[in-house]
């Protein structure tokens, strides 16, 4: 990264932190929703961007994450705070479990994919009935005036989760740029690139994949406890759908897999897009449901078809960004 | 929990039934995989297709899904074959999961025009003549599902012939063994690669038919299917055809069983469960043999 590109990060970052002083509720919640696929998307990245292993079941560790942390504030009034520790230890370890059962078996390619699809699946229809937390009838957070900010309870208003959110997306931003340029980091890209030549090279390709997992896993839950008391109902159907897991997985796709501000670019176009999208056709009056769902799909294809390496690397290229 | 041994029997016998139009579904899959290795993550999506189409050929135009089942099969062969020859040969050299992606965004692209067509509703076709069940003895068979079954086996049948007699499936199971050695010898492969997708998809279009006849679909039902269609192929050996039936009898008869003797919304967990242990055990499933 050259002094142009910190210059221009800094500056969209002190434009992103005086937002809410003059936009308008609902920019607010876009810019929110655009800041959680941010979020998740990088997550994922680290996972498939950095050490190329698919998971197309990240709505796992979302849903297990929002459920944790709601389910404690819910049930013994822990406060998210002290809750997101066990989210995250809890996310890690399922994370660990279904990595250490993949590679130590040697599942992988498009094995490894259908196994974290079925995970999440089989988390789904647990929770379904998992009465605790209310099955599939939803959980739902108390909302005690929405307005006034409670910090320590992440009760508060909408500007409040902006906030967080975008501190949670530098707080990713940063992290990503760490780990690619740390000892991991560059074990987990040999990795990407041959597994072989790498394990030949002495590389222990089982433990680096594992933390690659783990830390793409934990810190999804982050994500999770967000969508939690932003929504404040938890319906295993949306959390843990597979469709989720796709929509985590358009931004970085979109942006540039395995780069580190792709995720970010393409979660903040996919916002503009889906929005614009649905405007149009409420517009036009085909307001029927499917067509945001249909955008994404025409995204995607496109995206596959025709730009397989993501928007950032050449938009870095044009903007004479990249070192 | 009262049960006796008739009931159990029954309950078995329509898992049976049942599974092997899974088993047909997901042998489409398997011959897609097997011979042209793409993993088509749009396969139950293709199937809610057919059952929207039959649905449809059905209340609009009373036309019978066991006679629909001939024109449907024939349009998604088209369809397969067109989706391979145009699209996704351009994707053999390309990393694997950009294929996948690909398919992917087909399926959704497929889910949400369902959606916007039909609405969220769930359709289906229900014939008064097959209401009536076939008594043996103690057993009652469900007319539908008997029909479907011996549709299913039919067919699968017939594609066992296919590939083990006749010349162009002879070729294409020699694709799927060596696609060098099968380009050396002269075969067209990108054509043999386009027909086994046909094939393949024409197997969903059957399969969608015949289902529809049994469950009602919905535009969720898609990737609920593709699910599905994966669990039975894993199961029974990705690239298997025998695997793929002996799966989906296996997975038809654990979900029958496991709606009999748990709640039925959590019958699919014993799928995935069972799923999760071949991955774990027995990677290449169990019949892992080539095409």
């Amino acid at each position: 990264m050259n002094r142009r590109a910190i210059l221009l990060l800094l500056g969209v970052f002190g434009l992103l932190m005086a937002l809410p002083l003059w936009a308008s509720p609902y920019v607010i919640s876009l810019a929110t929703l655009f800041l959680f696929f941010a979020y998740a998307g990088q997550a994922w990245n680290i996972m498939m961007g950095f050490a190329g292993l698919l998971s197309l079941g990240h709505a796992l560790y979302l849903g297990v994450g929002a459920y944790t942390v709601a389910a404690l504030y819910d049930h013994f009034t822990i406060g998210p705070w002290l809750g997101l520790w066990v989210a995250l230890a809890l996310c890690g370890s399922l994370a660990a479990a279904l990595a250490a059962l993949a590679f130590r078996y040697r599942v992988s390619g498009v094995y490894f994919a259908l196994l974290t699809i079925a995970c999440a699946e089989f988390a789904r229809i647990g929770f379904d009935h998992f009465t605790w937390v209310g099955g599939s009838g939803g959980l739902f957070l108390k909302v005690v005036e929405s307005d006034r900010l409670d910090l320590l309870n992440l009760r508060g208003p909408p500007a409040m989760f902006y906030y967080l959110m975008l501190f949670l997306t530098g707080a990713a931003l940063l992290l990503s740029a760490l780990l690619l340029r740390s000892r991991a980091g560059y074990y987990w890209q040999a990795i990407r690139e041959d597994e072989d030549a790498a394990a030949a090279l002495g590389v222990n390709t089982f433990r680096w994949k594992m933390l690659a997992v783990i830390i793409s896993g934990a810190i999804t839950a982050l994500a999770g406890m967000f969508s939690a008391f932003y929504y404040s109902n938890l319906f295993p159907e949306q959390l843990f759908h597979i469709s989720r897991s796709i929509e985590i997985i358009l931004g970085p796709m979109l942006g540039g897999i395995g780069t580190l501000f792709g995720p970010i670019i393409g979660a903040a176009l996919l916002t503009v897009l889906s929005d614009g999208a649905t405007e149009l056709v409420a517009a036009l009056g085909w307001d029927v449901p499917g067509v945001k769902q249909l955008v994404y799909g025409v995204v995607l294809f496109a995206i596959v078809g025709f730009m397989p390496q993501g928007v950032w690397p050449a938009l870095a290229r044009k903007l004479r960004l990249a070192k | 929990m009262s049960f006796d041994f008739p009931t159990l029997l029954n309950v078995f016998i329509s898992g049976l039934m049942t599974g092997l139009v899974y088993g047909l579904m997901a042998l489409g899959l398997s011959v897609i995989f097997g011979v042209a290795r793409v993993v088509n993550f749009a396969h139950g999506e293709m199937m809610a297709l057919a059952m929207y189409t039959t649905a449809l050929l059905f209340s609009a135009f009373r036309i019978n899904p066991f006679i629909a089942v001939v024109p449907i099969a024939a349009c998604f062969f088209s369809f397969g074959y067109a989706l391979q020859r145009l699209v996704l040969r351009s994707f053999v050299a390309r990393p694997q999961h950009m294929q996948f992606l690909l398919l992917l965004a087909l399926a959704v692209v497929i889910t949400s025009t369902l959606l916007i067509v039909f609405g969220p509703d769930a359709r289906a076709v229900n014939l008064d003549w097959l209401l009536e069940p076939v008594v043996i003895g103690e057993l009652l068979l469900d007319q539908a599902k008997l029909y479907a079954a011996v549709v299913a086996c039919a067919v699968s049948a017939a594609l066992f012939a296919f590939f083990h007699f006749s010349y162009t499936g002879t070729a294409i199971r020699a694709c799927a063994d060596n696609w060098l050695g099968a380009k050396i010898v002269g075969l067209d492969v990108d054509r043999l690669y386009a027909i086994a997708f046909g094939i393949g998809a024409s197997c969903v279009g059957v399969a969608g038919c015949m289902m529809i006849l049994l469950v009602d679909v919905t535009p969720g039902s898609g990737p609920a299917y593709t699910l599905l269609a994966f669990v039975i192929v894993i199961v029974g050996g990705l690239g298997s055809m025998s695997g793929a039936l002996v799966g989906g009898v296996l997975i038809g008869v654990s979900e029958a069983l496991g709606g009999f003797f748990m709640a039925p919304s959590a019958k699919s967990m014993i799928s995935f469960a069972l799923m999760i242990m071949v991955l774990m055990f027995r990677p290449r499933g169990l019949i892992a043999e080539k095409l």
